[in-house]
C-alpha cells in the first residue's frame, strides 16, 4: 500500500506477447494519457519483457511519456511470480497514483495478485474510466480527482461506479476493446527508463513447460463492418444468410450466443460480455433480441442496424436504424439493394 | 506407497444472475437481490469437482468452506451431498461488506486454522461481481503459488504437479511443487450431481444457528427455555450423528479486524445505476423493398459502406 500521492503518475501495464504488443494495452495508454493530462501528472508504461526495448516506441507512440522496461529472461512469456515482483518493486519506487491493467487472460491473473501484496484496491473489467470527486459518507470528508472505475455488475444488470481513495495505487483492469484504439503518432516523444528488479528464490517457484497459442482465425475487432447473426436465424444451414450479407459489404461475421450455442457458428465469433467487445463502423443485427451482455460488446458501434421481427426486442434501444420484419425477407432485399447501388 | 493430498474447495453462494425476470426488478429500475434465487455459483461447482477427482484418484481428504451469511450454509450441505469430507461456514456480521481484498484475507485466515492442505481450489468467478479476484488475492496472502484457468492435472508426482490452464487464445503446461491454487473454469470438467445416498444422510446437516432457526420456527410459541433446551438437544444429537457444520466467526480464525470487512475494504461503492433502455433515437426502416433501399442509399451517403 502506498499513501495517496496526488503527483503521482498514471501507469499502463504494457502486456507483449510474442514480441507483439496487446492492443489492449495501447488502448488503454490512449485513456491513461487523457486521464493524465486532466490530472496534470505523467503517463507511464510498465514494459516487462526479454530483448523486446524496441516495443516501447509504440506505447510512447500511444501516449506514454515514459516506458519502464525490465528486461529479463524469465519475463519472456508471462508467468504470475516474477511479472507480479515486478510491478510491486517498480509501484513502490515511483508511486503512481493510478495503475490499469487489460483485463485479459494475464491482466486478471497478475492484477489481483500484485493489489493484494500492495492491499491496494482493484476493480475488475472496467468499461469505463473518469476523473471525478468522492464524497465519504462516512466522515464526511470529499476526495478530489479521485480514478471513478466504472463497470457492470451483477450479470450486466447494473453499473458501478468504485473508488479507492485511502490505500493507492487506484488499480483496475479495463475490457478489451472499450476503449478506441488511435493510431500511431511517430512524433510523440518519451523516455525509456531501463529498470533492475530483484527477484527471490519463490519468484521462480513455477515453470512454465509447454506453450500453445492459436492464431486469431476471427478477426471481429479489426472490422470495419460486422453483420450478427442470433437466435432468430434459426439453423446453421440458415447462417449462410448472414455470412452472404456480410460477403457483399465486405463485413466479418458475428453472433450472439444464442447461435453459437445452438451450433449455427464457432464460438470464436461470439460478440458480448462473454465474447469479443467491438466497435465497428456499422453493426447489423439479424434476430438478435439485444440481451444486456450482448449489447455490452457492441453499443459502442458507430452505426446499428437491427432486424427483428419483434418490434419490442430490446436491440432496438441501441440502434440507429431499426426494421421491425422477418430476417428472411430482409436480407435478400438489402444484399440486393447493395448490389444495385454498388 | 502413493500420497494421499488434502484439498481446500472455497465456494459462494450467489444470487442466480443468469436469470433476470421482470420480477427481480424493483419499480425504480434496480435489481432486487431478494427476489432471486440462490444458487451455488457455477464455477465453483468445477472446483469442487476437480478436488473430488483428485481425491477419488489419489485419497486424502476434501474440505469446503465458505464465507457468507447463515444461510450460505446450503451450498456446504450441496458439497457433502456430492461428496466433501468436511464443510465449514465462516460467518460473522464485522465481515459484512468486505471487498475481494478483505473476502481473500478472511479466507487465508480460515485456510490457517484449518492448518495442513496441499491443494486450494477456486471457482475461477463468482457471477455476482465476475471479479476472478479472491484466487489469486488469497493465493498470495498464504503466500503460495497460484495457477488460474485451470483445466486439468497433467502430472501428480510426489509433491510435484504439472498442470494444463487454458488461456482463450491457447493452453499452457506450468510445473510447481506443492502446496498450489487453482483457480477452475467451467471447461474443467462436468461436476458430478449430488449421491442419492449422500442427500439422504446429509439434508439434517446444520449449523449451530441453523438449528436455532429450526428451532425457532419449529416452536414460535415456546418460550425462550424451552426453545434454548430444544436447541440443546438438536444439537447434542447432530453431534453425534457427525452432522453438525462447522461454523467459525472471525474470532475463531484469528482475523485482524482492520483488514476485515468495511475497514479492511479499499474499494468503496459510489454509485450504482440500474441499466435503463433508451426508447429513443432510431430511424424505423419499413421492410419494404423502398424502405430498404432509402437506408442503404443514406449508409452510402455517409460513407459507413465502403
Ligand atoms: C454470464 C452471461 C454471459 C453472456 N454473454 C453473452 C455474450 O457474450 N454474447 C451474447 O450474445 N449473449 C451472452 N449471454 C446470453 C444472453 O443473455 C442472451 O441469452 C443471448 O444474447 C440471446 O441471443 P439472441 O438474442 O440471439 O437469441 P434469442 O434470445 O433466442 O432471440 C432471438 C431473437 O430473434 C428474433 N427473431 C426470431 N426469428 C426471427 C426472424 N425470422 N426474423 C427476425 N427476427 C427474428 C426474436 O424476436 C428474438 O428477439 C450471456 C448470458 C450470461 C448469463
Amino acid at each position: 500500500m502506498i499513501e495517496p500521492n496526488r503527483d503521482g503518475d498514471v501507469w499502463v501495464f504494457a502486456e507483449q506477447e510474442d514480441k507483439t504488443v496487446n492492443d489492449v494495452s495501447l488502448e488503454l495508454c490512449g485513456r491513461a494519457r487523457q486521464l493524465a493530462d486532466q490530472l496534470g501528472v505523467g503517463m507511464a508504461a510498465v514494459l516487462p519483457g526479454w530483448n523486446g526495448r524496441e516495443l516501447s516506441h509504440r506505447l510512447i507512440a500511444h501516449g506514454a511519456d515514459k516506458v519502464y522496461h525490465v528486461d529479463d529472461k524469465q519475463l519472456e512469456h508471462y508467468r504470475t511470480l516474477p511479472y507480479a515482483r515486478v510491478m510491486c518493486q517498480l509501484i513502490s519506487k515511483h508511486k503512481p497514483q493510478i495503475v490499469i491493467y487489460g483485463a485479459t487472460a494475464v491482466g486478471r491473473d497478475l492484477a489481483p495478485r500484485v493489489a493484494s501484496e500492495m492491499r491496494a484496491g482493484l476493480t475488475a473489467d472496467c468499461t469505463a474510466l473518469e476523473i471525478g470527486d468522492y464524497l465519504d459518507p462516512r466522515s464526511k470528508i470529499e476526495h478530489k480527482n479521485l480514478m471513478l472505475q466504472i463497470r457492470p455488475a451483477f450479470g450486466g444488470n447494473i453499473i458501478a461506479t468504485i473508488v479507492n481513495f485511502d490505500r493507492w495505487p487506484q488499480m483496475a483492469t479495463v475490457r478489451e476493446g472499450v476503449m478506441p484504439l488511435g493510431e500511431d503518432d511517430p512524433r510523440r516523444s518519451g523516455e525509456i527508463v531501463d529498470e533492475k528488479v530483484e527477484y527471490n528464490d519463490f519468484d521462480s517457484a513455477v515453470r512454465l513447460i509447454e506453450r500453445h497459442r492459436e492464431k486469431r482465425a476471427v478477426n471481429l475487432k479489426a472490422a470495419r463492418i460486422i453483420v450478427t447473426g442470433g437466435g432468430g436465424v434459426g439453423s446453421k444451414e440458415n447462417f449462410q444468410l448472414i455470412r452472404n450479407l456480410a460477403g457483399v459489404l465486405g463485413g466479418a461475421v458475428g453472433a450472439s450466443r444464442a447461435a453459437v450455442d445452438s451450433g449455427f457458428i464457432d464460438k470464436a465469433h461470439q460478440v458480448g460480455q462473454t465474447g469479443t467487445t467491438v466497435r465497428p463502423a456499422l453493426y447489423i443485427a439479424c434476430g438478435v433480441s439485444g440481451a444486456v451482455q450482448h449489447r455490452a460488446g457492441m453499443e459502442e458501434s458507430a452505426k446499428i442496424v437491427a432486424i427483428n421481427r419483434d418490434s419490442e426486442a430490446p436491440i432496438f434501444s441501441v440502434a440507429h436504424y431499426g426494421i421491425v420484419g422477418d430476417l428472411n425477407k430482409v436480407i435478400p432485399m438489402m444484399i440486393q439493394a447493395i448490389r444495385e447501388r454498388a | 506407497m502413493e500420497l494421499a493430498y488434502d484439498s481446500i474447495v472455497c465456494v459462494k453462494q450467489v444470487p442466480d444472475t443468469s436469470n433476470i425476470t421482470g420480477e427481480a426488478m424493483t419499480p425504480e429500475g434496480t435489481v432486487n437481490r431478494a427476489a432471486l434465487p440462490a444458487v451455488f455459483n457455477p464455477e465453483d461447482l468445477n472446483a469442487l469437482e476437480a478436488a473430488l477427482e483428485l481425491r477419488d484418484q489419489h485419497g486424502g481428504t476434501v474440505t469446503a468452506i465458505t464465507m457468507g451469511p447463515p444461510v450460505a450454509s446450503e451450498v456446504l450441505r450441496e458439497c457433502l451431498y456430492r461428496g466433501a469430507d468436511r464443510a465449514v461456514l465462516i460467518t460473522d456480521r464485522r465481515a459484512a461488506a468486505s471487498d475481494t481484498l478483505a473476502t481473500s484475507y478472511i479466507l487465508s485466515r480460515a485456510v490457517e486454522t484449518i492448518g495442513r492442505y496441499d491443494f486450494i481450489f477456486c471457482g475461477r468467478q463468482a457471477i455476482d461481481g465476475d471479479t476472478a479476484q479472491v484466487g489469486p488475492q488469497l493465493a498470495e496472502k498464504l503466500g503460495i503459488a497460484q495457477v488460474t484457468y485451470f483445466e486439468r492435472m497433467v502430472e501428480l508426482n510426489n509433491r510435484t504437479a504439472r498442470v494444463r490452464r487454458n488461456v482463450g487464445n491457447g493452453w499452457e503446461i506450468l510445473e510447481a511443487e506443492l502446496p498450489l491454487l487453482f483457480t477452475v473454469t467451467d471447461l474443467a470438467n462436468e461436476p458430478r450431481p449430488p449421491g442419492a445416498r449422500r442427500v439422504m444422510r446429509y439434508k439434517r446437516a446444520r449449523t449451530m444457528d441453523g438449528v436455532r432457526r429450526d428451532v425457532v420456527a419449529a416452536m414460535p410459541n415456546a418460550d425462550e427455555q424451552q426453545q434454548e433446551a430444544e436447541w440443546a438437544k438438536r444439537l447434542e444429537s447432530l453431534k453425534m450423528g457427525q452432522l453438525l457444520l462447522e461454523q467459525w466467526d472471525l474470532d475463531k480464525v484469528k482475523a485482524d479486524l482492520r483488514w476485515c470487512g468495511v475497514t479492511g475494504s479499499p474499494t468503496k461503492v459510489h454509485r450504482v445505476q440500474s441499466i435503463v433502455l433508451t426508447k429513443e433515437g432510431h430511424t424505423e426502416v419499413s421492410p419494404t423493398e423502398a424502405g430498404i433501399r432509402e437506408m442503404v442509399h443514406e449508409l452510402i451517403e455517409d460513407r459507413t459502406f465502403g
